[in-house]
């Protein structure tokens, strides 16, 4: 689960981690109030800043710094509502619904702290580097060398020598060391506290009068963890999500929303990304992922099937299911029901084996709907491609 | 001679009075695996569908000389099994609940890999030897006896691959689904260790997915190690980066864990790589010239 740059800071300030003064706003009337707020205490510079779940808002006009409350209003006013385009959030862009005004701070150097799990070793690190303000991937990438690393042992946790070596490393000044020791180590508890499976501060920043401040966050939470977490589970904005996706996370479906246009309904994750492979092997492109798990129901196939059809861009159905716990026959007579209740008229190709295969493939059979059956996955892959093709020039 | 499991198994079921538990215990017995007891805390001392329950892993190893346990514990008291089982001095752990919080797993994997238990899974089918014994949730009648071992992060495929093998007369030595979880306390290493030991076992199907870079240590330890030969497929070659496809640890993040940089790996230590997940069973049948 992500959540946005001001509740992460929210996070980190009540773990004693420096963040700018600042407020969130969903309407210009509390930017203004916000800003003013901030101009009045004497603050020099305030930031406009769009709040969505992605990162680079930067480069796609989505933070503006300014000096005056008229010039606030206007940033703000042209940030709200905006439809912000980053690398992040694909060509449609995301719609600004929240800002944080925030103080602006006199920046001397940009650093990089963040904390993740590492599969490898299976510990958490703490990694820092001095090439904050930069897309820390491409870092890692090209100059591995310059990102400092500190691993965390969970018997004991991070210890404050480790934050002081990262300090020392990131080249700060001995006036320093004390209260970045004091940040990380804060950062470390917000972590553990949170369940998090990642936390990036960057860039984490010295001022030119020698303070240190977190000046952006990015926090990530495990899905898995979040059942104790009712708190953080309110931080949750759907509005940032797919609302496909928003619509399964309620049947308890795993779907994840592509771009392509033969849907997919699967039993098991890793037989739904080779499904997806193997359509684009064929020549198609998926439309989704989706994992219907191993006790699917009668009433569940239904959900699923309906928000299949929901995406606009679906030509063609391909239900793949290796029947274990999932029974086939079950699946078979929840298919043949979603497609009677929701007068399904695309295509819809299956590929059904395992426990009761046969009577699965004689309610396909006996039901009277236009069902085609692959005997095996390349088979149903390869029917599944044409019958898209088919829809789509039937459309044309 | 089989890996991990085999008629000397005696098996227990953490949790074996819910629904999951209960179903799987009879599904282990009935495909002949020995199902000596089961744990329920507050439950000991009853008797479900013939076998023994009882309140701790330790009374019922000391009462049952159970040698592996099977978890069915639900997420949030999962960890806290394992680390029971492992307590007990159990030496072969299945944990097939999905969903455990990955920091409780880094907590665990530490007392783990300091214990003498060898700990299968999170979220994983569990471990069959077709015609001998399975610990875990795979339908038995799809497998074969025979002599190709398969090591999966993935149960359904793992399934398919089976199916694939079995359809061509080819059985199986041993299948090892070894979870989708971001920390697993079996990695592909380990299970490729374990078949390319094993006498019975004459080739590997290896099946990994997108996340992580386990695919390409094994892909090392194979190139310096193993010397039958290896059929590999990677799903997720068309899945987005950063978007977590169903299994915790299926997520391209960083640049790290991408299919491609897995079967250019795979490829350059002599595996034979399919693109295709149908193309497994007949890829082995050629390789193995059967």
């Amino acid at each position: 689960m992500k959540i946005h740059e001001y509740q992460g800071k929210e996070i980190l300030r009540n773990f004693g981690v420096a963040v700018p003064e600042g407020e969130m706003a969903t309407t210009l009337e509390q930017a203004y109030t916000a800003a003013d707020q901030l101009f009045s205490s004497g603050h020099k510079a305030v930031v406009v800043k769009a709040q969505i779940h992605a990162g680079g808002r930067g480069k796609g006009g989505g933070v503006k710094v300014v000096k005056t409350l008229e010039d606030a209003a206007a940033a703000s006013k042209a940030i709200l509502g905006m439809q912000l385009v980053t690398h992040q959030t694909g060509p449609h862009g995301q719609r600004v619904r929240r800002l944080l005004i925030e103080a602006g701070s006199q920046i001397d150097r940009e650093l990089y702290l963040g904390l993740v799990l590492d599969r490898a070793s299976a510990r958490v690190v703490f990694m820092a580097s001095q090439a904050g303000g930069m897309e820390i991937e491409d870092v890692a990438h090209e100059t591995p060398e310059k990102i400092f690393k500190e691993y965390v042992d969970p018997a004991i946790g991070f210890q404050p020598y480790q934050a002081r070596k990262l300090a020392f490393k990131l080249g700060l000044q001995p006036s320093q060391i004390g209260e970045a020791t004091k940040c990380m180590m804060g950062m470390y508890r917000a972590f553990m506290d949170s369940d998090c499976s990642l936390m990036e501060i960057n860039p984490f920043i010295t001022t030119q009068d020698k303070k240190l401040l977190a000046l952006d966050c990015k926090m990530t939470f495990d899905d898995n963890a979040m059942f104790r977490h009712k708190l953080l589970r309110e931080l949750r904005d759907i509005t940032e999500e797919d609302p496909l996706e928003v619509e399964a996370s309620k049947y308890a479906l795993n779907y994840i929303k592509l771009e392509g246009s033969i849907a997919c309904m699967v039993n098991g994750a890793g037989l739904a990304m080779a499904t997806m492979d193997i359509i684009k092997y064929a020549g198609g492109s998926p439309a989704n992922f989706l994992d219907v798990g191993g006790g699917a129901s009668q009433e569940q196939i239904e959900n699923a099937f309906g928000i299949l059809l929901s995406d606009p861009n679906v030509k063609a159905i391909f239900i793949n299911i290796f029947g274990g716990i999932l029974r086939v026959d079950v699946l078979a007579q929840g298919v043949v029901n979603a497609a009677r209740n929701l007068n399904v008229t695309l295509p819809i190709v299956l590929r059904l084996e395992g426990t009761n295969v046969e009577e699965g493939r004689k309610i396909i059979a006996d039901s009277g709907l236009n069902f085609q059956v692959g005997s095996t996955m390349k088979e149903a892959a390869d029917l599944v491609v044409a019958a898209a093709k088919s829809t789509l020039r039937r459309e044309d | 001679m089989s890996v991990l499991v085999g008629k000397g198994t005696r098996l227990i079921v953490q949790g074996i009075t819910g629904r999951e538990g209960s179903f799987h215990a009879r599904g282990c017995a009935d495909y002949g695996t020995k199902v000596v007891g089961g744990v329920t805390p507050g439950k000991g001392g009853i008797t479900f569908e013939g076998w023994p329950v009882f309140n701790t892993v330790e009374e019922a190893v000391h009462e049952t000389g159970a040698n592996a346990t099977v978890i069915f514990v639900p997420p949030p008291a999962a960890a806290d099994g394992i680390l029971e089982a492992v307590a007990a001095g159990i030496p072969l752990i299945v944990c097939i609940t999905e969903g455990i919080p990955v920091l409780d797993m880094v907590r665990v994997w530490e007392v783990v890999k300091n214990s003498k238990s060898r700990l299968i899974g999170p979220n994983c089918p569990g471990v069959i030897s077709p015609g001998k014994a399975k610990i875990g949730i795979m339908p038995g009648l799809i497998h074969k006896e025979g002599s190709v071992g398969i090591v999966s992060r993935s149960g359904t495929l793992t399934y398919e691959a089976v199916y694939q093998l079995s359809e061509r007369g080819i059985g199986q030595s041993t299948a090892i689904g070894i979870g989708g979880d971001p920390i697993v306390g079996t990695t592909h290493v380990d299970a490729l260790k374990l078949l390319n030991e094993d006498p019975d076992t004459e080739a590997i199907v290896m099946i990994g997915e997108i996340g992580g870079t386990n695919e390409e240590a094994a892909a090392e330890y194979i190139r310096e190690h193993v010397k039958k030969p290896v059929v590999g497929f990677i799903a997720g070659q068309t899945a987005p980066p950063g978007r977590r496809m169903g299994h915790a640890g299926a997520i391209i993040s960083g640049g790290e864990g991408t299919a491609q940089s897995k079967m250019d790996a795979m490829r350059a230590a002599g595996i034979h790589v399919v693109v295709s997940p149908s193309e497994i069973g007949e890829t082995m049948q050629r390789v193995m010239g059967k």
